[in-house]
């Protein structure tokens, strides 16, 4: 056994380890850490096939700034999940049974599971020597799936749009800050200086 | 190292929507209180320029490496969307005016959905799909919740997002499987990649979950349980919107993949489709009938229209899909003009949305109820309307196709509908009259005017909308 299947089998079983306590601790707090300690043994897989830049990806993205937020806002809401847990159980015999038969299929769609040798063209993935692969995706994302990628571009206007439409309200009584009035203040409007007498106060 | 720029030309369309979306939010966001109006015309006008364009630009071309098919199906469908989302704007303006609710973000939101459909129909692989279908649908879960302060329209938009999300999940799942046996995203490679191989279980298990999410998109039992609660919870210019072009952008990429990408495991996709058209129009004729809501009547009437169209695909002939662009076509108008006479239904300050109220219409307003009389004769499938021929069309083709049972099933159950139909008729005609409604706004009345029209004299001049479905469909086989 290789070190490379060493830390695939470590990565990959602390991987699914942390996955399940994400949705089975009691805690969400702890459920966001475990959710972080999964990603990064997602992006150490990444690693190993190769793909460091994916594997940046995950870390910065994901871990800097997803999980973050999740924690934020997981620790600003105070959402008591046993509560929202009541009931769960109630669908637990509908929803065991989807479970089951989606593992049949899969069970049987991996049992079916062949090789077609024209097929190999397309899993032996071109890996030009010289091009390292941060460059590799950048050229694929530009020339090839520039149409994808534009498009992913609209999706995320669209959710900034929405967003923005759904939550911000212009409330008429609240201060905003206006950058060009503030630095225009000057110690004649904003100060006001008053002459107190000695030992009599305001 | 250079790369040849991709051929641009028959993205030309969706570039050009993209990029006046994206000027007109710049108009709004730096000019909102008074150009509010004036975006909601540059929208329209915006949509009617881009469809000039589809009409003149060459079709029969692929590009983006086989992601974008621009062919006459492409062509013919992206009109009717576009005209689908332009006449939605038009007719939500006088209801948002009213309403006193002016958002200029609507109508870009309604051109950035459409977008997202153009991108849909043009899909030549499982990407560009799955990235056309997820644009549309969220412009469309936020145009569903956009009148926010209204607890029904936000319980509405987020019932369809977390719905949506779910299908969404179902499709990519299905996605990811085909793609494992395939080796390929591109719907052509996935047809002979399927010919090819010997053992097609996992094909099908992916086939059965991109079913399930398409079937959601276009609202076919048992995917259908979102429709009623959003149709009813939206605003009803955007029920209006919703009942309309997603529907066309959503059947037209069922259509196109099934015929294009697994044309050679035609037996496995044609029994669920037989399934689902089946189950749609029953679940569409029965549902409907307790029905007091007109706006959710008109979801399961749009569910049963959806089987309907189902059963031209189901015979997976070319003149079955014939049939389900007709039937598009129609439907298209039919809703269009139905839904312009539910936003004229305002008495004093609100909307009302109960059938009861239509009593006494016919002797209110003749002129309105003998047109919306017209509309739902035509929907319930009675000839000489144009209801009529575009079920006519898809019944004719499962009937080639030796579907029979599916046909007869089809007939009864648009029997069973029709009861529904007559009786908004018997209300209108016979019932004790209430109040007036205000006046009509007038593009409404132009709407329904144009709609009923269409719909009534369908049968003297079919000749053009049948030889350009026929064009239509002969370009996908």
């Amino acid at each position: 056994m290789t070190v490379a299947s060493l830390f695939f089998y470590l990565f990959s079983v602390v991987l699914v380890g942390a996955a399940f306590m994400v949705i089975s601790a009691r805690n969400p707090v702890h459920a966001v850490l475990f959710l972080i300690l999964a990603f990064f043994n997602a992006a150490g897989l990444f690693l190993l096939l190769g793909a460091e830049f994916l594997a940046m990806i995950l870390v910065i993205v994901y871990v800097g700034a997803v999980a973050v937020l999740f924690l934020f806002v997981v620790m600003m809401l105070d959402v008591d999940f046993t509560e929202l847990k009541q009931g769960f159980l109630q669908y637990l015999p509908i929803g065991g049974l989807i479970g089951i038969l989606l593992f049949i299929e899969l069970v049987m769609v991996l049992g079916a599971w062949t090789i077609a040798p024209e097929i190999v063209r397309v899993v032996d993935a071109p890996v030009i020597a010289g091009i390292e692969n941060t460059e590799a995706i950048g050229r694929l994302m530009y020339t090839k799936y520039v149409y994808l990628f534009q498009a992913a571009g609209m999706v995320l206007l669209v959710a900034m749009i929405g967003a923005i439409v759904l939550t911000l309200h212009h409330k008429p009584n609240v201060k905003r800050q206006n950058i060009s009035d503030q630095v225009a203040r000057d110690p004649k409007t904003a100060v006001e200086l008053k002459d107190i007498k000695p030992g009599q106060g305001v | 190292m250079t790369y040849p720029l991709p051929d641009l030309v028959p993205a030309i369309p969706e570039i050009l929507l993209s990029c006046g979306a994206m000027a007109l939010l710049m108009l709004g966001a730096f000019r909102s209180k008074d150009s509010t109006d004036s975006i909601y015309s540059l929208c329209v006008l915006l949509l009617v320029a881009v469809g000039v364009v589809v009409l003149v630009i060459p079709g029969g071309q692929t590009t983006f490496g086989g992601a974008f098919v621009f062919d006459e199906f492409s062509r013919f469908m992206k009109i009717l969307t576009l005209g689908a989302s332009a006449l939605a704007i038009i007719m939500s303006r006088g209801f948002f005016r009213l309403e006193k609710f002016s958002r200029f973000e609507y109508p870009i939101l309604v051109v950035l959905a459409t977008v997202g459909m153009m991108m849909m129909i043009s899909a030549g692989s499982l990407m560009s799909l799955y990235m056309g279908l997820e644009l549309q649908s969220l412009a469309l879960y936020v145009v569903a919740a956009i009148q926010r302060d209204s607890g029904r329209a936000t319980e509405a938009g987020l019932k369809y997002f977390v719905l949506g999300a779910l299908a969404s999940g179902m499709l990519l799942y299905g996605m990811s499987l085909i793609y494992g046996f395939t080796g390929s995203m591109d719907f052509n490679e996935i047809a002979d990649a399927a010919s090819l191989s010997e053992n097609k279980i996992g094909l099908v298990f992916g086939l059965v979950f991109l079913l399930a999410g398409l079937a959601f998109k276009v609202s076919a039992v048992p995917f259908h349980m979102w429709t009623p609660d959003v149709y009813e919870g939206a605003p009803t210019p955007v029920t209006a919107f919703f009942a309309a072009a997603p529907k066309i952008a959503a059947m037209s990429i069922f259509v196109r993949t099934m015929v294009t990408a697994f044309p050679t495991i035609a037996q496995e996709w044609q029994q669920i489709v037989v399934f689902i058209a089946i189950a749609s129009m029953v679940l569409g004729a029965f549902a409907a009938i307790g029905q007091r809501n007109i706006k959710r009547l008109m979801a399961y009437s749009s569910i049963g229209h959806m089987g309907f169209a189902l059963v031209g695909l189901a015979a997976g002939s070319q003149a079955g899909v014939r049939g389900v662009i007709i039937y598009l076509a129609i439907y298209l108008a039919m809703t269009v003009g139905t839904f312009a006479c539910i936003l004229s239904m305002r008495r004093g300050n609100r909307m009302v949305e109960d059938i009861d109220e239509l009593a006494g219409l016919g002797k209110n307003n003749p002129m309105l109820a003998f047109l919306l009389a017209m509309l739902m004769f035509s929907l319930a499938g009675i000839p000489p309307l144009a209801g009529f021929f575009g079920k006519f069309y898809v019944f004719l083709a499962a009937i080639e196709a030796e579907l029979y049972a599916l046909a007869i099933i089809g007939v009864l159950a648009s029997v069973v509908g029709a009861f529904y139909y007559l009786r908004v008729i018997k209300i209108i005609y016979f019932d004790e009259p209430v109040e007036r409604f205000e006046p009509m706004l007038g593009e409404l009345r132009v709407i329904v005017g144009v709609a009923a029209l269409f719909v009534i004299l369908f049968i003297i001049y079919p000749g053009p909308l049948i030889t350009a479905a026929e064009t239509a469909a002969s370009s996908l086989f």
